[in-house]
């Protein structure tokens, strides 16, 4: 039919002015040379003006990274990473001298988080969100540090948290993703830069939203950010995440590491919003998104909820997990992945049931277009002491047009009897009936496609902070658009 | 209103219409009655525009312009509203939500500002009490497990938030028991206007027991073959479509 056509010439239409985050701040940077060796190592550690224990720590993952495979087991397929030809470290010259405050902050720096949507000096003023804002490889701004202090909570860089409460960070980093987990994490465990540091006291309630916004800018330059939230006893905090990227022609890294950790009665809320740049409609270009996020609920009656809405890279690769050791602890999973063009995401969570009466819930909704292809993978599985545990696992594959794929990779592994996994999936398309029905009452293809899918996400879409919650619902729109066939 | 000229359309190549032709002025309510298989879901969906539905002669003018040159919703934003025979099910989007979007796109249509979702639920609102809509149908998911008679009545809550020029209602007294089927008809009746043209598409008479027509026309193979006053509604119920059938072969 001549809509096909129609399509095609549409995608390519806002393939080219889809993104809206592809631009470059033109700024003067200090790198380490290219490539990955021993010397760049110790080059990132003393620009962070690491503690020997830092660097050692780095120099063993380092060794450990050259003698592991590259993993292999994904759907995904890409050509092999030349380690070489990267950047691992790059900063704009004008953070050399850390800025004590905002004004002291490069205006470049601030004008580009403003063209983001996230004007640091206004969002200091009205109150809400504290931010830690990443680019490339340094944290150039944390708002309302002071604010949190007041209750006792640390949200800092990670490479000030090192110098700060290096106690903390040396009983937590690596507790939860050790660098032997796998390639992606041993890596980042080397060369991680910056990310954020979270520490929540005994009883406190965060009172804002901690939010971090990763930015790579650099041509050629990996991201490794690291970061670590720790709610102490009976705390609470929300984290909210966004990333963007600009539009390049060549593929760029980013493999960071989340972890958490929440003590009996503590909770932690962890929001994402991956829109790093995804290539163009040929696969050309986009972030290769290689995450490892897990946390741990080590103390009774803890949760940890991730929400994830994933819709750039152009390969994502990212299972954010829940060890559930306390007693009675809750892991929870709500994911929106969006693949459009050439993506391919391979993505899930993975639940892992060790104390008793733990429950779990996972619901994931993808959806598929273009040429794209996205893969669910789940693991879900009961230890031998885990009486009790639950799992709820509801998994929907949304598909539009014919040239997509959705395939869904569930394991369930129960060393208890009593413990009851339930699983649900469907496959479903988006129906001529729908659009046609939506058209009729006036609104159009692009908004009758957003307008379905939003509905299909609504379960995971409600998960989300409001200020996030807006912000997704028209990304998922943006992602689609085109997507009509 | 609509005048629709030697209209023939195809689906999948096989032609349906053969040559239909029919006027409508504003302020007009016409029946179109046939038995199954005549093309009168055919030509609703050829009116609203509907893909795979293929005009290959014939012309229909709408408002003096020719509607065949406009996408399905640009003839929505023309006032042009169909109530669907089978209406669909849009899971996880509130039915607020739609008529929301709904109403700004046609309002964007017309050149009207569009309005917040507090002055859409005010206008929605005033609407189901108008119709005796329960308020409870707004939240739920667009016809998601909605009753056969909830789901027509969500059209015609539709229609009476669009505001629309000319209705059609494709088989809207199909699946309603009688009950159902007086709620629809009052709240189609309570739309009639001098600036409205209405078109009734249906296979029994008992809906036009309800909403009274100006004008009854009997499709049958593709065209009209005749046309006449409500009498005739009431003389096909009594010798059913048999003679209109053999007439046409």
């Amino acid at each position: 039919m001549a809509a096909t056509l129609e399509t095609a010439q549409q995608v390519q239409e806002y393939a080219d002015d889809g993104y809206k985050y592809g631009f470059v701040t033109d700024i003067e940077t200090e790198s380490a040379p290219k490539g990955l060796n021993e010397d760049i190592i110790r080059f990132i550690s003393a620009k962070k003006k690491e503690p020997e224990w830092m660097l050692e720590s780095r120099l063993k993952a380092y060794r450990h990274w050259l003698t592991m495979p590259e993993p292999e087991w994904q759907k995904p397929e890409f050509p092999a990473i030349n380690y070489q030809d990267s950047y691992y470290y790059s900063a704009p010259k004008s953070m050399a001298d850390k800025p004590k405050s905002l004004d002291e902050v490069d205006p470049e720096l601030l004008a580009t988080y403003e063209k983001l949507g996230i004007p640091l000096q206004e969002q200091e003023r009205l109150a809400g969100v504290a931010v830690d804002a990443v680019f490339d490889s340094v944290s150039v701004a944390t708002t309302f540090k002071a604010k949190l202090e007041e209750v006792g909570v640390i949200f800092c860089p990670m490479s000030e948290a090192i110098e700060r409460c290096p106690d903390l960070v040396q009983k937590y980093l690596g507790s939860v993703v050790p660098y032997t987990d796998n390639k992606h994490a041993c890596l980042n465990a080397a060369v991680f830069t910056d990310g954020s540091f979270v520490f929540i006291p005994k009883g406190v309630r965060c009172p804002m939203e901690l939010s971090t916004y990763f930015r790579i800018n650099a041509e050629n330059t990996g991201q490794f950010e690291r970061t670590l939230i720790i709610a102490d006893e009976g705390s609470y905090v929300s984290y909210l995440e966004g990333c963007t990227a600009p539009m390049r022609d060549e593929h760029q890294l980013h493999a960071a590491v989340v972890e958490l950790i929440t003590l009996d009665d503590a909770e932690i809320k962890y929001s994402t919003v991956q829109n790093w740049y995804p290539g163009d409609e040929e696969g050309r270009g986009g972030i290769y998104n290689f995450v490892t996020k897990r946390g741990a609920c080590r103390g009774r009656n803890s949760k940890i909820s991730w929400t994830q809405v994933e819709t750039g890279s152009a390969i994502t690769w990212k299972y954010p997990s829940c060890i559930l050791q306390g007693e009675n602890s809750v892991g929870e999973f709500y994911s929106i992945a969006i693949t459009n063009n050439r993506q391919q995401a391979d993505t899930g969570t993975k639940m892992i049931h060790l104390g008793k009466n733990t429950s779990s819930r996972i619901i994931s909704k993808g959806i598929s277009a273009g040429r794209s292809d996205q893969t669910y993978r789940g693991l879900v599985r009961m230890g031998p002491k885990a009486n009790g545990a639950r799992n709820y696992t509801q998994c929907d594959s949304l598909l539009i047009g014919d040239t997509c794929g959705a395939h869904t990779v569930p394991y369930i592994e129960s060393k208890n009897q009593g413990a009851v996994v339930e699983h649900e999936a469907t496959t479903s398309k988006i129906s001529e009936d729908q659009l046609f029905y939506l058209r009729q009452r006036g609104i159009d293809e692009e908004a009758a496609v957003a307008l379905v899918v939003n509905g299909f996400c609504r379960d995971v879409l409600q998960q989300l902070p409001m200020e996030f919650a807006v912000e997704a619902q028209k990304l998922v729109g943006i992602s689609l658009e085109g997507s009509v066939g | 209103m609509l005048e629709i000229k030697n209209l023939h359309a195809a689906v999948d190549g096989t032609e349906i219409l053969k040559g239909l032709s029919l006027e409508i002025n504003a302020g007009e309510t016409h029946a179109i009655m046939g038995p199954n298989g005549s093309g009168k879901s055919t030509l609703s969906y050829v009116l609203a525009g509907r893909d795979g539905y293929k005009v290959t002669k014939g012309e229909i003018l709408y408002k003096g312009q020719n509607l065949l040159d406009l996408s399905p919703e640009e003839r929505a934003g023309e006032g042009v509203f169909l109530a669907f025979q089978y209406p669909v099910e849009i899971p996880g989007v509130a039915n607020t939500i739609f008529l929301k979007e709904a109403l700004n796109a046609v309002r964007r249509h017309r050149g009207e500002e569009e309005l917040d979702a507090m002055a859409v639920l005010k206008v929605v609102r005033e609407k189901t009490k108008e119709l005796g809509i329960s308020e409870d149908m707004l939240k739920r998911a667009v016809n998601v497990g909605f009753s056969g008679g909830e789901k027509k009545r969500n059209e015609v809550l539709q229609m009476a938030v669009l505001n629309p020029s000319l209705a059609i209602l494709d088989e809207t007294d199909s699946g309603l028991d009688i009950d159902a089927l007086k709620i629809v008809a009052d709240g189609v009746n309570a739309l009639r206007a001098p600036d409205r043209a209405t078109l009734v598409i249906t296979h029994y008479q008992r809906l036009l027991d309800h909403i009274v027509p100006d004008k009854v026309h009997v499709l049958a193979k593709g065209r009209i073959q005749r046309s006449g006053g409500k009498a005739l509604a009431l003389e096909l119920e009594k010798n059913g479509y048999a003679e209109f059938a053999e007439a046409a072969a």
